[in-house]
Parts: C-alpha cells; sequence; structure tokens
C-alpha cells in the first residue's frame, strides 16, 4: 500500500497548484490532450488527468469516449486514484458495459482485502455499477460481506442488496439475500441494524403486499432497542419502519409509545419529526379517557414548538406537518398561538405557512391578539403575504363569529388605504362574509361600491358582481353598475362573465321592469356572442327558465343559499389520515399522497391510521387494514381549494336547488345530445309556452329566433341535453330501496316477526324495519345490537319503539344507521347479523343489506384523477360482469345509477356503442371505478369493475343489476 | 432516498454533481439552474418540485446545495443531511466557499462516498470521519490491525462520536451558556411574543472515556428533589457562580434537546442529563424559556409624521438588570423610509449615524450599566413621492450582549467519572460562562 505515501506527497504537489485549476474552461480537442496524459507513464500525470475529467464530468461535459484509458488507470494501488477512478466507473459503465467488466477482478479481489475500509468500499462500489454482467459477479463477494466479521462491512453491504435488488429484483430474491438482510435485524451493531432495516423498508416499498418488513412485537422490540443506540439517521430509519406497524391492542401502542418519547429531545429535527409521527399515529389506538393519552398530548407540543427555531427550510417543513396535525388534533398547539406569529426576517415561504397556521388555532380565546396581528401584516411589502393576510382576517371573521364585527371594520380600514391589492382581496373576503352572515353587515355595501373602478382582478370583480347582484334591491343604481361590467363583457374572464350573467338574471327577477333591456342583452352576449359552452350553456338555462316560468325561475334562481361552512380550506379527512401517517416525508410537505408526485410503484401503497380497538379485539385490527389498504381515494390533491373554486360552487349552487348537489357536469354538447332531440328540443323551445308573463314575453318571443342557424346544431345539442337532465337537477332520482323481505319469521322468534329492508335517504343510510307481534302477549323494551361487520355499520340511535307492541299489531320503525363501528370481514362480504331484544327474549338473524347503501354522495372524481386512477389499479383487479336483459338507453341508465350515488364521470360512443365511466366510493374511502358498456339493441350490458379492494366487486355489480333493473 | 446531491456557485455553475439513483438525470442539473437559480423571483419555497422530481436546497453565502429525488422522502431529514454536510465541509476546509469547494473537490466526493450510501445518510460525526478520510489523503497504511477495527467500530458504534485512548495531563472543562433573547414588542410595550433559544456549549479536554452528569436549575428536578427532601444538589451549587446569585431559584424550561451522546431515555425517565462526551466542542443541549424571563432592554419608539416629508422619531432605551453588570456591543437599528434624503441625529451616548445603503439609522452604544436610560432623536427628512406603496414601517431592532442568562438558567452541577483512569471530579478543572445576547429583539413603531 505504497498509495498513501503518493497521496501524501500529492497533497503537498497540490497545496501549491490547487485543485480548482481542473475547473478552468477548456479548449478545444481537449479530449485529445487528456487521453495523451491518462496513457502518460508518469503516475502523476495520470492522476492530475483523472482529476480532469472528474471536473469535466461534473460539469456536464461527455467524457465517455475516454472510457478505456479511464478504466486502465484503475489497476494501482493508489486508493485516491482508485476512488477517483471508481466515480468515474459509476457513471459511465452503462454506457459502456463491455469495458466496464474490465473493472471486476479488481472489485472482486479488493472484497478480499485484509482491510475493512478497502472490503467497504469494494462492496459499496460495485453495487453502484448498474451493468447486468457486473452484478453476476457481485452476488458472491455480497454473500461473505453480508456475514463479514466487521460491522463496517456488513453495514455497507445491507445497503447494496437494496441496491442490487433496484437492478435485479429477481437476483436478490433468488440468491436468498432478503433472508440474510433480515437476519441482520437482529445483528449485534445498532447501525447494521439501522442501514437493514432502511433496505429492507425501501424494498418492501416495491412489493406492497409482501410481508418482508414482517413487523411482529419480538421484531419491533429489537428496533427499539437498536433505537436507543444508533446515530441519528439510523433512528431516523427505525422510527420511519415503526411507523408501518400496527400494535396488536391499545397495550402495545402505549408500550411503544413510551419507549419512542425520549426521542422527542434529540437535536435532529428529522428523529423528532419521525417520532411525532409514530406518536400520532399509535395515538388513534389508545382510549381517549386514558390518563397516558393527555400526558403525550401534552408532551408533544413543545418539541413542535421548538423545531420553529430550527434553520428556515427545516422550519417550513416543520411547519407543514404542524398544518396536519392542527388539523387532526387542534389540542395539541390551541395554546401556542404566539410562536407562530411572524418575524419580520422570516423568509417568506415560512411567513406564508405561520399564517395558515395562526388561522387554523384563531378561536375566540385569542382573536383579539390575532386580529392585532393580521392588521399588522396587512401593511408588509411582500404582495402574496400581504394578500393572505386580509384574507385571514376574513377567514377569522367566518370562523370566530364574535369576532365578524371587528374583522369587518378592520377590512373597511384596509380598503380606505386604496392599495390596490388590498382591496380586491378585502371584497373576495367580504363577499364570504355576507354569505356566513346574511344581512348584518350589508351597510358596508356602498363603501365596497366606491372601489368598483380599481378592480382589476377576475376574482375580485367577480365577487363584487356577486355581491351587487345579490343585494340588488338595496343598491339604487345595481343596473348601472352591472351595466358598466357589461360593456367589454368579451374581454372579462369566464368566471367574471358567469357571475355578471347571474347577477343580472337576479337583477331582472328583483326589479324586472326597469331591467328588461339589460338582461336581454347579457342573455344574447352569453349565448350567441360566446364560445364558452359554460356560459352558453347557462344562459339558456336562464332564458329558457325566464321564459317558461318566471316564479319558478324566481324560486330557482334567487333560493336560500346554504350557509357556507367555517373552515372552507380542510384537508379532505381521509387525505389527512393517510398524510398523518407521513409525517416529515415529502408527502407532508406536498399536502399530496405520495402516488400524486412519485411514479412508478413506489408510494401506490396507501397508508392509513389504525382503528380504534380495545386490548380485547385485537386480533381484527389487522383485517381492518387490509380491507381499507388500498381505499385512500387518489382524489383531491387540491389542498386549499382557491377562492375561485368557491366562487364556483356559489354559482353551481345558485343553479341548483339547496338541497341537491346539482347534476353531473354534461360531457361535452356536442357529444351527448343526438341529432334527433334538434327537431323537438329547440322547437318546443322556439314555439312553446313563451307567453309566461306579459312583460317578459313580449322580449322574450324574439330573441331566439334569431340566432345564427349555424349554432343550431350544437345548441339543440346541449339544450336537449339539459333537458334530460332535467329531472335529476330539480328532484333526482331516490336511491334504489330493495323490496321488504322477512327477516325473521315469526315461528322462530316467539310471535316477533321482523321484515325491512335498507335505504339511504339524504346521506343517512336507514334500516326500515317492520315489527309484526304475533303472540298473544304485549311486547315491549325493544333494543337493537349488531354484530361487527364489513363496512362498521352500527345503529346511530336507539329502536325508536316507544309504545308496547299489543298482539296482531304492526309497526314500522325506521333506524338511522352509522358506519364507525366495529369492523369484521364477513361472508359474504354485505352480510349483516342483528341482535333483537324485547321483554321476551333476545333473536338473532341476519340479512343482507345492498352495498349500494353505502355510496356516498360526494363519490364524484375528476376525469383526469379517474383516468390515472383506472390506470393505477392493476389489471388483476379488474373483473367483468353480464348484466343481461336491461332495456335502458345509456343516458336513462345513468340517471338511474346517479340516484344511488354511482356517479358517471364520462362517457364515449364507439361504433353505436355507448361507454359509461362511472365512479363510486364506499363509504370507509374505497373508490370503485366502473365501466359500463351498452350497445343500442342489445339488452345485455357488460360490465367491468376496477378497485383496490377486489373482494367488493361482486356486490357493487350485484347493486348494479338490482338499481338497473328496478 | 435522496437520488443525487448537486452543489452550484451563484451563477449557476456546478462544483459537485453526484448521483445516487438511476431515476436522476443529468436534466436535472440543468433544471435547478433554470427554475431556482436563475428564477427572478426570490425564493418561495425550499423544496420545489419541477416535472416530478423534487429538489431540496439550501444556500450558503453564494453557494446552492441541492439534494434531489423522485421518491417520498423523509424531508426533514435531507434538510439535516445538508446542514450537516455543510459542517462537515467546514470542520475540513474552513468556509464553505466556491474557492474552497473547488480546491477541495476529490475530498468532498470522498467525503460524499462516505456519508450517503445509495441517498441514505451515514455516520457524519467530523470526529469520526477524521480518523479516515483526512484531508491529506485516506489514511491506510500506517493503520495496523487494531487501529482498523477501532476506526470501524467507532463509525459503527454505540458511541461513534469519541474514540479510545485519548489522554491529557490536564483534565479540563469549558462550560459555555450562550442564550438569545428573542423579542417582540408593540409600539405601547406590550411583549407581543419572548422567548429565550439557549445553547449549552461545550469545551471538553478530559482522558479516557468519562461519564458526565450535568444538571441546572430545571423546575422540575428542583420541585422533585425539594418534595423528596433530597438537598444534597441543591446546596453544592459549587458552579452557579456569574455573579449574580439573587433571582428565581429555578426556571422552568419549555422543551430541550440533547447531543446525541446524551441518553435521552434516561432524561425521559428521570430527567437527569447523562452522557459521554465528545472530545473537544461540542453543543450539549439547546433549550427554550419563555416564562419569566429578564427582557434586558426596553425599547420606547415615538414616531411623528410631520407633514408628508418629515419624520420625527425619538428612541428611549433602558437597561432593566442589576447596576453592577455592564452590557456591551450595543446598537440599535432604527429603520428610515425609502424615500429619505436627509437625517440629523442627536444622541446622548454613544454615535449614531444614518446609512443611506441600510436605510436606517444606526447608533451604537460601547457598554451600558445596568438600570441607565439613554436616548436619541432623530429628523428625518424625506422626498416627496407618488409611490402609493406605503412604507411598512419595519420594526425597531436592538444587539447586544449581557453577561448572565436572560432565562436565568443557572449550573448547579457538571460531575465527571472516570473509573479506569486515577482522575476523580475533584481534579477536573471547570470553568462556566454565561453569555446572553439579542437574538431577533425588535420592537414595533
Amino acid at each position: 500500500m505504497e498509495w498513501a505515501n503518493q497521496l501524501c506527497e500529492n497533497r503537498q504537489f497540490g497545496s501549491k497548484m490547487t485543485d480548482s485549476k481542473y475547473f478552468t474552461t477548456t479548449k478545444k480537442g481537449e479530449i485529445f490532450e487528456l487521453k495523451a496524459e491518462l496513457n502518460s507513464d508518469k503516475k502523476e500525470k495520470k492522476k492530475e488527468a483523472v482529476k480532469k475529467v472528474i471536473a469535466s464530468m461534473t460539469v456536464g461535459k461527455d467524457v465517455s469516449a475516454l472510457f478505456p484509458d479511464v478504466v486502465n488507470c484503475m489497476q494501482t494501488d493508489n486508493l485516491e486514484l482508485k476512488k477517483l477512478v471508481y466515480l468515474y466507473l459509476m457513471n459511465y459503465a452503462k454506457s459502456q458495459p463491455d469495458m466496464a467488466i474490465m473493472a471486476v477482478n479488481t472489485f472482486v479481489k479488493d472484497c478480499e482485502d485484509p482491510n475493512p475500509l478497502i472490503r467497504a468500499l469494494a462492496v459499496r462500489t460495485m453495487g453502484c455499477i448498474r451493468v447486468d454482467k457486473i452484478t453476476e459477479y457481485l452476488c458472491e463477494p455480497l454473500r461473505k460481506c453480508l456475514k463479514d466479521e466487521d460491522p463496517y462491512v456488513r453495514k455497507t453491504a445491507a445497503v447494496c442488496v437494496a441496491k442490487l435488488h433496484d437492478i435485479n429484483a429477481q437476483l436478490v430474491e433468488d440468491q436468498g439475500f432478503l433472508d440474510t438482510l433480515k437476519d441482520l435485524i437482529s445483528d449485534s451493531n445498532p447501525m447494521v441494524v439501522a442501514n437493514a432495516v432502511a433496505a429492507l423498508s425501501e424494498i418492501a416499498e416495491s412489493h406492497p403486499n409482501s410481508n418482508l418488513l414482517d413487523l411482529n412485537p419480538q421484531s419491533i422490540n429489537k428496533l427499539l432497542t437498536a433505537l436507543n443506540e444508533c446515530t441519528e439517521w439510523g433512528q431516523i430509519f427505525i422510527l420511519d419502519c415503526l411507523a408501518n406497524y400496527t400494535p396488536r391492542d391499545d397495550r402495545e401502542s402505549q408500550s411503544i409509545c413510551e419507549r419512542v418519547t425520549p426521542r422527542l429531545s434529540h437535536a435532529n429535527s428529522a428523529v423528532v419529526l419521525s417520532a411525532v409521527k409514530v406518536l400520532m399515529k399509535f395515538m388513534e389506538m389508545l382510549p381517549k379517557d386514558l390518563d397516558y393519552y393527555g400526558t403525550l398530548l401534552k408532551k408533544l407540543a413543545p418539541p413542535l414548538v421548538t423545531l420553529l427555531s430550527a434553520e428556515p427550510e427545516l422550519q417550513y417543513v416543520a411547519l407543514r406537518n404542524i398544518n396536519l396535525i392542527v388539523q387532526k388534533r387542534p389540542e395539541i398547539l390551541k395554546h401556542e398561538m404566539k410562536v407562530f406569529f411572524v418575524k419580520y426576517n422570516d423568509p417568506i415561504y415560512v411567513k406564508l405557512e405561520k399564517l395558515d397556521i395562526m388561522i387554523r388555532l384563531a378561536s375566540q380565546a385569542n382573536i383579539a391578539q390575532v386580529l392585532a396581528e393580521l392588521k399588522e401584516y396587512a401593511t408588509e411589502v411582500d404582495v402574496d403575504f400581504v394578500r393572505k393576510a386580509v384574507r385571514a382576517i376574513g377567514r377569522c371573521a367566518i370562523k370566530v363569529e364574535q369576532s365578524a364585527e371587528r374583522c369587518v371594520s378592520t377590512l373597511l380600514d384596509l380598503i380606505q388605504t386604496k392599495v390596490n391589492y388590498v382591496v380586491q382581496e378585502a371584497i373576495v373576503v367580504i363577499k364570504d362574509i355576507f354569505r356566513k352572515y346574511p344581512n348584518k353587515y350589508e351597510s358596508v355595501i356602498a363603501t365596497l361600491c366606491e372601489n368598483l373602478d380599481s378592480l382589476d382582478e377576475p376574482e375580485a370583480r367577480a365577487a363584487m358582481i356577486w355581491i351587487v347582484g345579490e343585494y340588488a334591491e338595496r343598491i339604487d343604481n345595481a343596473d348601472e353598475l352591472l351595466e358598466s361590467f357589461l360593456e367589454g363583457f368579451h374581454d372579462e374572464s369566464t368566471q367574471v362573465q358567469l357571475q355578471l350573467l347571474t347577477a343580472i338574471v337576479k337583477l331582472f327577477l328583483k326589479k324586472p321592469t326597469e331591467t328588461q333591456e339589460l338582461v336581454q342583452q347579457v342573455l344574447s352576449l352569453a349565448t350567441q356572442d360566446s364560445d364558452n359552452p359554460d356560459l352558453r350553456d347557462r344562459g339558456y338555462i336562464y332564458w329558457r327558465l325566464l321564459s317558461t316560468d318566471p316564479v319558478a325561475a324566481k324560486e330557482v334562481v334567487l333560493a336560500e343559499k346554504p350557509l357556507i361552512s367555517e373552515e372552507t380550506d380542510l384537508i379532505e379527512p381521509t387525505l389527512l389520515e393517510e398524510l398523518i401517517c407521513h409525517i416529515g416525508t415529502l408527502a407532508s410537505v406536498y399536502h399530496k399522497p405520495p402516488s400524486a408526485f412519485v411514479e412508478g410503484s413506489r408510494g401506490v401503497m396507501h397508508k392509513r391510521l389504525p382503528a380504534r380497538t380495545g386490548s380485547g379485539e385485537g386480533t381484527e385490527s389487522p383485517d381492518v387494514g387490509n380491507v381499507a389498504g388500498g381505499s385512500a381515494p387518489e382524489a383531491a390533491p387540491s389542498i386549499i381549494p382557491s377562492q375561485g373554486d368557491l366562487l364556483g360552487d356559489l354559482l353551481n349552487l345558485d343553479l341548483a336547488p339547496p338541497t341537491t348537489t346539482g347534476p353531473p357536469p354534461p360531457t361535452s354538447g356536442m357529444q351527448m345530445g343526438g341529432m334527433d332531440l334538434l327537431g323537438g328540443g329547440l322547437d318546443s323551445l322556439l314555439g312553446g309556452d313563451i307567453g309566461g308573463s306579459p312583460a317578459m314575453g313580449a322580449g322574450f318571443g324574439a330573441a331566439p329566433a334569431v340566432m345564427p342557424a349555424s349554432l343550431n346544431a350544437p345548441v339543440g345539442g346541449g339544450l336537449g341535453d339539459l333537458f334530460d337532465l332535467g329531472g335529476g337537477v330539480g328532484m333526482p332520482m331516490g336511491a334504489y330501496i330493495p323490496p321488504k323481505t322477512v327477516w325473521l319469521p315469526a315461528m322462530k322468534a316467539k310471535g316477533l316477526e321482523i321484515s325491512g329492508t335498507f335505504a339511504r335517504r339524504a346521506g343517512v343510510i336507514q334500516m326500515e324495519l317492520v315489527l309484526t307481534n304475533k303472540a298473544m302477549s304485549v311486547m315491549t323494551d325493544f333494543a337493537i345490537q349488531f354484530n361487527r361487520n364489513s363496512f362498521g355499520l352500527a345503529p346511530a340511535g336507539p329502536l325508536q319503539v316507544l309504545t308496547p307492541l299489543g298482539p296482531n299489531q304492526t309497526i314500522e320503525v325506521s333506524l338511522p344507521l352509522s358506519t364507525v363501528g366495529p369492523v369484521m370481514k364477513m361472508d359474504p362480504l354485505n352480510n349483516l347479523q342483528v341482535a333483537v331484544k324485547n321483554n321476551i327474549d333476545v333473536f338473532y338473524f341476519s340479512c343482507q343489506y345492498p352495498i349500494s347503501m353505502l355510496f356516498v354522495e360526494d363519490g364524484k372524481m375528476e376525469r383526469q384523477v379517474f383516468l390515472a386512477t383506472w390506470k393505477d389499479i392493476p389489471n388483476d383487479n379488474e373483473s367483468q360482469f353480464q348484466i343481461q336483459d336491461c332495456h335502458l338507453n345509456s343516458d336513462a341508465a345513468s340517471n338511474k345509477l346517479q340516484g344511488s350515488n354511482i356517479f358517471t364521470i364520462a362517457k364515449r360512443t364507439v361504433e353505436g356503442q355507448d361507454m359509461l365511466y362511472m365512479a363510486i366510493k364506499l363509504s370507509n374511502g374505497i373508490w370503485v371505478l366502473a365501466e359500463l358498456k351498452m350497445q343500442a339493441g342489445n339488452p345485455n350490458y357488460t360490465i367491468s369493475l376496477k378497485c383496490r379492494a377486489p373482494e367488493v366487486s361482486q356486490c357493487v355489480f350485484q347493486c348494479y343489476e338490482a338499481v338497473l333493473k328496478n | 432516498m435522496i437520488g443525487g446531491l448537486f452543489i452550484y456557485n451563484h451563477k449557476g455553475e456546478v462544483l459537485i454533481s453526484r448521483v445516487y439513483r438511476d431515476d436522476i438525470g443529468r436534466n436535472a442539473v440543468d433544471a435547478f439552474r433554470v427554475n431556482v437559480i436563475h428564477a427572478r423571483q426570490q425564493v418561495r419555497s425550499p423544496v420545489t418540485n419541477i416535472a416530478r422530481t423534487s429538489f431540496f436546497h439550501v444556500k450558503r453565502s453564494n453557494i446552492w446545495l441541492a439534494a434531489v429525488t423522485k421518491q417520498n422522502v423523509n424531508a426533514a431529514m435531507v434538510f439535516e443531511f445538508l446542514y450537516k454536510m455543510c459542517d462537515v465541509m467546514a470542520a475540513y476546509f474552513g468556509k464553505v466557499s466556491e474557492e474552497n469547494i473547488k480546491n477541495n473537490f476529490v475530498l468532498i466526493y470522498e467525503l460524499l462516498d462516505e456519508i450517503l450510501d445509495f441517498g441514505y445518510p451515514q455516520n457524519s460525526e467530523t470526529g469520526a470521519l477524521k480518523t479516515f478520510i483526512t484531508q491529506q489523503g485516506i489514511k491506510g497504511q500506517f493503520q495496523t490491525k487494531e487501529e482498523q477495527s477501532q476506526i470501524t467500530s467507532q463509525v459503527t458504534g454505540q458511541i461513534g462520536w469519541r474514540r479510545e485512548g485519548i489522554k491529557y495531563r490536564r483534565n479540563e472543562l469549558f462550560l459555555d451558556v450562550l442564550e438569545s433573547v428573542n423579542l417582540l414588542m408593540s409600539p405601547q410595550g406590550q411583549v407581543l411574543s419572548a422567548h429565550v433559544s439557549g445553547r449549552v456549549v461545550m469545551k471538553s479536554y478530559l482522558s479516557g472515556m468519562p461519564e458526565c452528569k450535568f444538571g441546572m436549575n430545571d423546575k422540575i428536578v428542583i420541585d422533585k428533589a425539594g418534595k423528596g427532601g433530597v438537598t444534597d444538589e441543591v446546596g453544592k451549587s459549587d458552579l452557579g457562580g456569574g455573579g449574580s446569585t439573587s433571582g428565581k431559584q429555578s426556571i422552568a424550561i419549555d422543551d430541550c434537546t440533547f447531543n446525541q451522546c446524551v441518553r435521552l431515555s434516561k432524561f425521559d425517565s428521570e430527567r437527569s442529563i447523562s452522557f459521554i462526551p465528545p472530545d473537544g466542542e461540542y453543543e450539549l443541549m439547546r433549550y427554550r424559556t419563555t416564562k419569566d424571563i429578564i427582557l434586558p432592554f426596553r425599547v420606547i419608539p415615538l414616531v411623528r409624521e410631520v407633514g408628508r416629508t418629515k419624520l420625527e422619531v425619538k428612541v428611549v432605551i433602558k437597561s432593566n438588570f442589576k447596576p453592577s453588570l455592564l452590557a456591551q456591543k450595543i446598537e440599535v437599528r432604527i429603520p428610515t423610509p425609502l424615500n429619505t434624503s436627509g437625517v440629523q441625529v442627536i444622541c446622548m451616548k454613544g454615535k449614531a449615524k444614518y446609512k443611506a445603503s441600510e436605510n436606517a439609522i444606526v447608533w451604537k452604544i460601547k457598554r451600558m450599566a445596568g438600570m441607565k436610560e439613554s436616548q436619541i432623536s432623530a429628523e428625518i427628512e424625506l422626498l416627496p413621492t407618488n409611490d402609493k406603496k406605503k412604507w411598512a414601517r419595519p420594526p425597531i431592532s436592538m444587539n447586544f450582549e449581557v453577561p448572565f442568562a436572560p432565562s436565568g438558567l443557572k449550573v448547579r452541577y457538571l460531575k465527571v467519572f472516570e473509573s479506569k483512569l486515577n482522575y476523580s471530579d475533584h481534579d477536573v478543572v471547570k470553568w462556566v460562562r454565561y453569555i446572553g445576547r439579542s437574538g431577533i429583539y425588535e420592537t414595533r413603531c
């Protein structure tokens, strides 16, 4: 090992001429020169040349042409040179696999070196060279190194298994490396354990179903022991691995928590956050009345606050995570508002995140302080920050009712500053305040109207227009104000156009006499001169509404709006649960599930919080995991619905009666309406009952007639389409309810006969029971209980049989059900075991509920999300069924299905065959995607179902059949 | 895990590029340059996602460090690693600058090979690394078999931060309690937020593998001891010095974090701080307190706008600690509007100057005793502007240094036990020092 000597010499030499010279700019013919130098006889010159090559490689020049020359330098005793050549090899071996093989011998030899540092170096580098031929030679040395006497070599070899797996997974399995790796979890050296855990976790990620890590109480115990002894990084690997474990019961959960809490005092923020993740997850399983639960909650706050004194980048990561934690368990940080106050020197990304958390923590107790801060922030320099501060004031008003008045006056103060973007932002939030507290603050409208001219952002303009339309009756010159917007109608953004259309229609309905001209103008602008189908369609709806039945129009357009909820920007609960399982990771920074930004098979696995279980029923909990395993939704990556969405919602609400969520969006006007609709649809519009009221009739008779002929086809289509959905808009078809069947015959239950069915009404699952007393004595004291079942159905209240049931008397009871009960997989899946008690005895029966009861109302999906999810689910999970003898056209079918919360996402027609793409969401968050194929004239439909939990497919199919045939 | 690590200069030229994973291509290097380094705006997030590739970046003076990944990595870990990387480089060749990086690029590649394997951070304690990766190249030849196995066991071992067989003629310990006191005060003198973040920094020159135990006036410990009637340790506050013995007996610590040498489970169960110290200088613990903080200075601002082109500013500072103590390096920074054309300052003590380039009046006082008061007044003339944007009125900030711990923390003892070598706790020379500095100490005006 003479190289060390040389090395020292070289360094001395190097101190005179520093390494930075290698970065100097290059001339033409450089490669040629380097080649010559690499082949030089002088060792020094060689090394200099390799350094130059590495420097060129670093700055991104292609030096792969020098491959043979560089590899030739490898046969040296000089370790520094060797390492440089290795570095080169790692980069370029792939491009020259045949040449790379030259290096194998050296590697194999080095793996036998007496010096453990060299053995480790060889196995580490070899794993980085991603050439099949080299990998073959890697197996034997790797096997030896995994059992090396030196822990340094073992810990390096452990990571090497992960490298090899990345190149050739099959090879790793065949060679039995996985088992060796598993053995290393019991290694005596903590760092070897940590690296083995890291490697196994990574490999397990690409085999979602394999039980590679095989976490059980024994192995968990080993990990917890290693946790106390290994490096900070090792602690992170182990904690992240622990977080994937589901304890058997609350006792185990508590004991793990107890052993993890000391990590909260670690100086490394990542260790702290990973510990927080484990605690947040396992806490789910602890009963809330447990003393320890409270202790744990208290222990979590201080370390989270401490994270805020870390470097700004870490603060940012911490804040994004705190944002999640605050949503999940607001009690942890509710007294810590002050630490989230913005500091003048905070980087902007820290400021924005702090602001977000301040709003989440705002409550009656601290609102005065918060408002004072927010007002301060609204005078800062950064535009985004100021906007967010203004918006935050509005959100405080909505969240804490007592503060609303103060917030409104603060906003008015800010409007007085006349700073353009402050004014606009204030108007946008004031609109929300109006929605939340109707008839309370309308006195400020006058002030708002003064600023009409300065609004140049679509969102602010739209908000202002909404306000004018909504309160048209209180604003004297509402028509003038709206008219002023109308001039540049076509230059406005769609958002503003839609809002303007609605506002003018509202105005017209409130003051019909003065504004006829205006409404005609806007309707013709929207329907005739616009290319935007949304705008056109909405225009036609209003037009038709106004012309057929002005009274109905009034009821629809001026319907009372539901109040907006307090927190508009909460993360959807299932997503939040998943993100809590990813605390500390990128997913928690992006607030998106890993599948949204990780390619390939990694990260597809969805994590969920464990269900709370008592210690007695421990064994079932893994089952919960399985059923729910692949179920968290892909959808809703949008973190905070922008104000734009909110506005969109408002608009939708204007259209639909308050109780429904509105019709599914028509896929496209062109496609859906066939030519046949044209005749009927449009004619009826033109010739039909125009004369609704004399005042309007006169105006409306003529207008549509001047529609350009070329527009007819699409327009007719669009309208026809609307008509079809007409039924859906006003009165959605009810969900399918199976006929009542006898569940418990009288002879089996001492005279009590129970028949019944299940229904879903307004989002609530009802069990409708008919109890008949066929005995001779009076029955009283009814009670009901369910056994654990697949979807956690449980009575949401007691069985309401208030009067005693006399002989031959029948009573109908409806029992609301919840889906938060204990879960156990049943066979068949939709089986429900019920116990009914009365004064005579306890009776048991079982019944099956249609799974459609569990389809929730928010099962709609974005088309892109649908597409992505469809692709994402492996084909193995697809099942196909036939529905025979069904005579519905696709639209009718779609309507019917929608009644049962099966939502059509898209429709496609290929060669006379209609394909409907549909999405269903189950109450436990499982998504089912369906493709329904139907051919005109053929009564047999084909349906394909795709779901991450394929067990449900059969049940879902049964529902389709039942719904479509009834 | 981390897929690659790049180091750039401020122009976006790559100085170091090490790719660990196949999914990171060369174009990632350019993507970061174009989208982040060359972006016109300031950094809006330290994590940037470009074409499904995530970049974690930190900037040290003119140098950008970026860790790249396509997976759902532990984000906190990546940043901790980047900081650690900076520390390691600084320990090897001083300041992290373009010049130093270029001069040491071979060494950096060697380090990266060692401390990041396939994107997984490995032992990154400089103490351990320096035993086998040295600036003079890798040691190897002179190592005997024992030395080699000692290195590997230290790198992978339980006590990765200290090697065996350290010997000193004189066993010495230096203990610094360094606190930074942070304040945000309203113009009316209301404390909006205040906290102390403190660090206990130690320099230990001890032989062998000593076992240390550190004690301070932590409220929880003292209360527990008081209840149990155990007073042996409380009585012997041999290190309690620092001059000011009056004041609170104990302080409430909101939270503390420890160097990895401290046995966390022991702290959790007994709240005692015991450890085998690294050799040389290290940070033993960090802590944070928010209750009963001694605010060394109070700033009373008075800003009056006289018409559109003139501002009158008067600022009074009051020192609030024992008269026998002296604060040093006092600096008050009073921001001025961007359209300032001229400033006249009068101050009773120290020197004050208007610094146009920093948009501030900087008032410096070398020393100030406790319970004193000083005042500055200034007239600021403004250019008339039609700029609608209001002046943001940044807060008045202050810097200072005081010879006590604003949190009230006192070191009660630091005991050293080394059973194998024949020196006892009494033979160790111990030095304790308290320094309180201003963190972000701001008063709004």
